[in-house]
């Protein structure tokens, strides 16, 4: 049964992943993104790390993907969809994102030939409090840095957006 | 095993079949409470008080004729009021609703699902109830759904954060996301009258829950992704027959288990202070339902109250209230609430 | 009514024989010619001893056997002076073109379409001349005396009017957000089903909008041509339908003027209390519609009772609810009903407690007070530069009432404020309408306190008032002055006249020329919602499209009295 959903997942995953990027609407991209997003979850419960698997519905697919959704619908599409068709940088993006696939997939197999993996997570270890344990002494400048840096991206979107709507400061976001 | 699924089982029917009555019963007390406020009857022919009106509307609903608009997007139009329904169906799974009882010598908590992550996954099922707002808004190709739509994403992400803030304060001094651990640990009394509910000492970050709430389920004074007088009907305004009733249920279900969340959260959950729960199961399955179900009713009649007595927000009122107020109220009671903990003052 | 004024250093600046002061008219009134119209009106509105500054009305009449055979009329009113003046400019059909006053009142630019719809006089200089009550596939102009009153025209799909609202500025278009044209209206919740604005929107602020109106044109005055006097009443009561009575009294005391009649005591005591209650109607249906485009539904059920219990006055009066047509000319339709003092004390105790209630519920709502302080503002000087009148320009400050300022019928025999808020803005527009409708119940309660007068309550005169139908069967007299007036009407000597009252939203006159004839020559309204909606799009631009919906509640926008 395990193996049944597994499959079901993965491939529910890969497939909406593809369909991500082949899609010429963006409002479908997104929409298979959450599709991704909530299949790798489940993939995530079923690898014994239930916390991980919430906080990335409630985070990405939540939060995030719902402005993504937001800005394609306040933007023209037709006319986006014009603009940045073909060009260098879409070459240029393939070409990154390639590598990086290769990059991954490379590394996994390297393990898997050397049979070198990492310690292997047991359920007790992603389980929350020891998670949160860990996080707060083992992992606390990391974590601390993590704030600051994501802090700067709040002060700089800030920064960013009131620059185009300084006539108007009544009028928010 | 097969126990467990059979027990899991009737679990899931008891609460659906709650949630599902709650629909026609809402109806009815809110075109009631709506008509009492108001001044005016209501509904009174068909049945005794008009008791056999939502099934009046039911029907009229599935007579009604579904009409799609030829320029709609066909798929993400049809999927939109499905998703409607989908968070509401599943949150509820998470809401504990009565002590543990021993059936055939066997321990069986009275939750669908028990698991570790409790109120997050909760909370990361309702936030998806946003798509089918957007989706709607999107698919109808009509300017004021789209309008709705883009309302109801950026109004629900906001009040979303103000909403996790505020159920995050309220776990703390638990120190477990167990909405169950939540209820046991609000049993007892302060100074022997005053129940151990989390309202008390986290009245701010109640009334931060409840705003939140409000936004959350479009409510007024929070309705403005559907506002009327102002986008016809919003979001689902190419909206007919069975699909609108979808949203239409979708709106109230989700109502009642933000209730459920809020009695839990808040209120003591299914429990009640001098009230001892039976040592049969069935007797106890009852008390603890009853309990809480009382509160969540409660609940939906102060959401019905405050519907037929308030304006409506202008959006950048709503983000200012939002983003302004209630986050950082929000914090604040997270602080606060953190810091009496430690002092051990909860 | 106001004494003549000479302005002697006005007119010795323009040339001999350009204007041409008109005696014996019930108001002072030049003839002008149209070469020195632009500078006289701009003069007229700044001279320290004019002071014109509120546009009352345009209108055009047609005498098709003078040479020049339009006149365009334009009646002008100081309200720091209280004084009004007439301006009749003369125009030939070969060339029936004026100049524009819209740089000197605002509120001349809808007036100057009107009459460009209807009669077909030019407005040089206009910014935007095209019909406005007729639709675009209308031809000719229906209110010239040659044009066939049975006359349709089709509006196809191929000359419908896509209205483009004009960006006032055309900036870099910088951002990616592109804007947005939405179609608010008439098939819309909060535009009453009669009223349309097409707004460019940057995101939910609208940058830019187009009023289109005319969805509810009947053309009321041209089938006011086709009828005798008396006749004209019931269609009185399709203009402000919220307070039709106000039009039947508006219009009955104007011919009465013409024919120097006055209405017996007792049908004047009626009257006002009759016309206060309908004033209270209205404040409540507009500020009904206000809460209720601003999402608190409950305040309209709350204000909507008022209305419903004064109906039943109304019925028990007249036997119609809505359309009461009880004004006559000369009096009212029919005797007071014997209950008449008890249920209006019954309404006087029933009415207080619902607008104390909504009071209540929104007056100190912090939701409320958000959504319409300062919302749609407008100062005073603005406001009367439009044209404004009523209770929306006393919300800005100017305490122009014309039942104080004019009193008629029994108003100067009362004691009673006129509100006043400074703001200008949509709270304070609730705030005066709450407070006028309890002035209201103040005059009411006072008139009431002062009795009823007895006798008739039409006027004796047989070339006015129908004879009784006793008399018209058994005496050959009676009999025929029944023929007479049922077959030929009332006969209104040759003139015109200019009477106005205190309508629901703003003053309300009638302009009516006779020829001596039973049918009107010419009836125009001063429709006090048309000057203010003509203001629409100034009062929402750099708004939300909430604030739109609430502003337009507050102003109190009648369609029937908008489009005629």
């Amino acid at each position: 049964m395990e193996i049944g959903v597994f499959l079901l997942f993965a491939l529910l995953a890969v497939t909406s992943a593809l369909v991500v990027v082949v899609h010429r609407n963006p409002v479908y991209s997104v929409m298979s993104l959450v599709v991704t997003l909530v299949s790798t979850a489940v993939l995530f419960v079923m690898l014994g790390a239930p916390f991980l698997a919430a906080l990335q519905v409630l985070v990405y697919t939540g939060a995030i993907l719902v402005l993504f959704l937001f800005v394609i619908m306040l933007l023209n599409i037709e006319r986006e969809t014009q603009r940045t068709n073909g060009g260098w940088f879409k070459k240029l993006a393939a070409l990154i994102s390639a590598a990086i696939f290769v990059a991954i997939v490379g590394s996994i197999s390297l393990q898997a030939y050397t049979g070198r993996f990492l310690e292997a997570l047991t359920p007790e270890s992603v389980a929350i409090e020891p998670l949160a344990r860990e996080l707060f002494s083992t992992y606390l400048l990391p974590f601390e840095i993590i704030g600051l840096l994501l802090l700067a991206a709040v002060v700089g979107a800030t920064v960013l957006a009131r620059k185009q709507d300084a006539v108007s400061p009544e009028k928010e976001r | 095993m097969t126990q467990e699924l059979i027990t899991t089982l009737v679990k899931i029917t008891l609460w659906l079949v709650v949630l599902l009555t709650t629909v026609p019963v809402m109806v009815w007390v809110e075109r009631r409470a709506s008509a009492f406020i108001q001044d005016r009857r209501g509904p009174n022919r068909v049945g005794p008080l008009g008791l056999v009106q939502p099934l009046a509307d039911a029907l009229k609903f599935i007579f009604k004729e579904d009409i799609t608009p030829t320029a709609a997007d066909r798929p993400l139009y049809l999927l939109a009021p499905l998703l409607a329904v989908l968070p509401a169906l599943t949150t509820f799974a998470l809401i504990p609703f009565g002590p543990d009882v021993v059936i055939d010598g066997r321990t069986v908590p009275l939750i669908v699902a028990d698991v570790e992550t409790g109120v997050l996954l909760l909370l990361a099922l309702a936030s998806l109830g946003v798509y089918s707002l957007v989706m709607a808004g999107y698919s109808s190709n009509n300017k004021y759904s789209l309008f709705g739509g883009i309302r109801a994403s950026s109004q629900m992400i906001s009040y979303e954060l103000a909403l996790t803030l505020a159920v995050l304060a309220a776990l703390i001094p638990v120190g477990s996301f167990r909405l169950d651990e939540v209820v046991l640990y609000q049993q007892g009394t302060w100074l022997g009258f005053l129940p151990r509910w989390n309202v008390f000492p986290q009245f701010i970050g109640f009334m931060v829950f409840l705003i939140a709430a409000f936004a959350e389920t479009n409510r007024v004074p929070f309705d403005l992704p559907e506002a009327d007088s102002e986008l016809v009907a919003g979001y689902h305004t190419e909206y007919s027959s069975m699909k609108f009733a979808l949203f239409f249920m979708g709106e109230y279900m989700s109502m009642a288990t933000l209730s459920a969340l809020a009695a839990t959260l808040y209120f003591g959950g299914w429990h009640l202070p001098g009230v001892r729960f039976s040592d049969t199961w069935y007797w106890a399955l009852a008390q603890g339902f009853g309990i809480l179900l009382m509160k969540v009713a409660l609940f939906l009649l102060f959401f019905v109250w405050v519907r037929w007595s308030f304006p409506r927000f202008r959006f950048d009122q709503l983000m200012r209230l939002g983003w302004k107020v209630l986050l950082p109220v929000g914090i604040f009671n997270l602080v606060l609430v953190a810091a009496m903990t430690l002092a051990g003052w909860l | 009514m106001p004494t003549v004024t000479a302005t002697p250093p006005l007119l010795e600046r323009y040339p001999e024989g350009s204007i041409l002061p008109q005696e014996g008219l019930d108001q002072p009134a030049w003839v002008v010619r149209r070469e020195i119209l632009e500078d006289l009106a701009r003069d007229l509105r700044d001279h320290p001893e004019t002071r014109f500054d509120l546009l009352l009305d345009l209108c055009g009449v047609d005498f098709p056997e003078r040479s020049e055979r339009f006149e365009a009329v334009y009646h002008l009113f100081s309200v720091t002076r209280k004084e009004r003046l007439r301006l009749k400019v003369p125009v030939s059909e070969a060339e029936p073109v004026l100049p524009s006053l819209v740089d000197v009142w605002k509120g001349a630019n809808w007036f100057e379409r009107e009459a460009f719809d209807l009669f077909g006089l030019r407005f040089e200089g206009h910014p935007n001349l095209r019909r406005i009550l007729t639709h675009e596939g209308f031809q000719g102009h229906p209110l010239r005396k040659d044009y066939d009153p049975a006359r349709r025209w089709v509006l196809t799909e191929d000359k419908v009017y896509r209205p483009r609202p004009q960006q006032p500025v055309e900036e870099e278009d910088e951002d990616l957000f592109e804007r947005m044209t939405i179609n608010i209206g008439p098939s819309h919740p909060a535009m009453h089903g009669t009223l349309r604005v097409v707004a460019t929107l940057d995101g939910e602020t609208i940058d830019a909008s187009e009023v289109e109106i005319g969805y509810l044109h009947r053309c009321f005055e041209k089938m006011s041509e086709t009828h005798t006097w008396q006749q004209v009443i019931p269609y009185t009561d399709r203009l402000n339908y919220c307070s039709s009575f106000i039009n039947n009294v508006a219009y009955c005391r104007t011919v009465e003027q013409m024919l120097g009649i006055e209405a017996p005591p007792r049908a004047v005591w009626a009257r006002t209390i009759l016309s206060e209650f309908s004033r209270i109607m209205d404040h409540c249906v507009c500020n009904g519609s206000v809460l209720v485009d601003a999402g608190a539904l409950t305040n309209f059920w709350y204000l909507f009772q008022p209305r419903e219990e004064i109906y039943g006055l109304l019925e028990a009066c007249s036997g119609a609810r809505l359309t009461v047509a009880y004004g006559r000319i000369g009096g009212l339709a029919a005797d007071l009903p014997p209950d008449f003092e008890d249920r209006c004390r019954r309404l006087l105790e029933t009415i207080p407690p619902f607008l104390d209630d909504v009071d209540a519920l929104v007056a100190h709502n912090r939701i409320f007070l958000d959504r319409s302080v300062g919302v749609a503002a407008i100062s005073g000087e603005e406001a009367v530069n439009w044209g404004w009148t009523g209770p929306c320009l006393r919300a800005s400050g100017v305490g122009y009432d014309v039942r104080k300022a004019y009193p008629y019928d029994l108003y100067d025999t009362v004691e009673w404020e006129m509100p006043v808020f400074q703001g200008g803005d949509v709270y304070d527009r609730y705030r005066v309408r709450m407070a006028e409708a309890r002035q209201s119940l103040a005059i009411i309660r006072q008139l009431l306190d002062s009795g009823m007068p007895e006798g008739p309550v039409m006027v004796e005169d047989p070339h006015v008032a129908l004879p009784s139908k006793e008399a018209a069967y058994t005496q050959m007299e009676s009999m025929i002055y029944h023929f007479k007036l049922i077959m030929d009407g009332i006969q209104v000597p040759a003139g015109e006249c200019y009477s106005m009252v205190e309508g629901a939203n703003g003053e309300l006159g009638f302009y009516i020329v006779s020829d001596g004839s039973g049918k009107p020559y010419r009836v125009k309204v001063r429709p006090p919602c048309f000057p203010i909606f003509s203001t629409f799009s100034r009062l929402i631009r750099g708004g939300t499209v909430s604030d739109a919906i609430v502003t337009l509640g507050g102003l109190n926008v009648i369609a029937g009295e908008l489009d005629r």
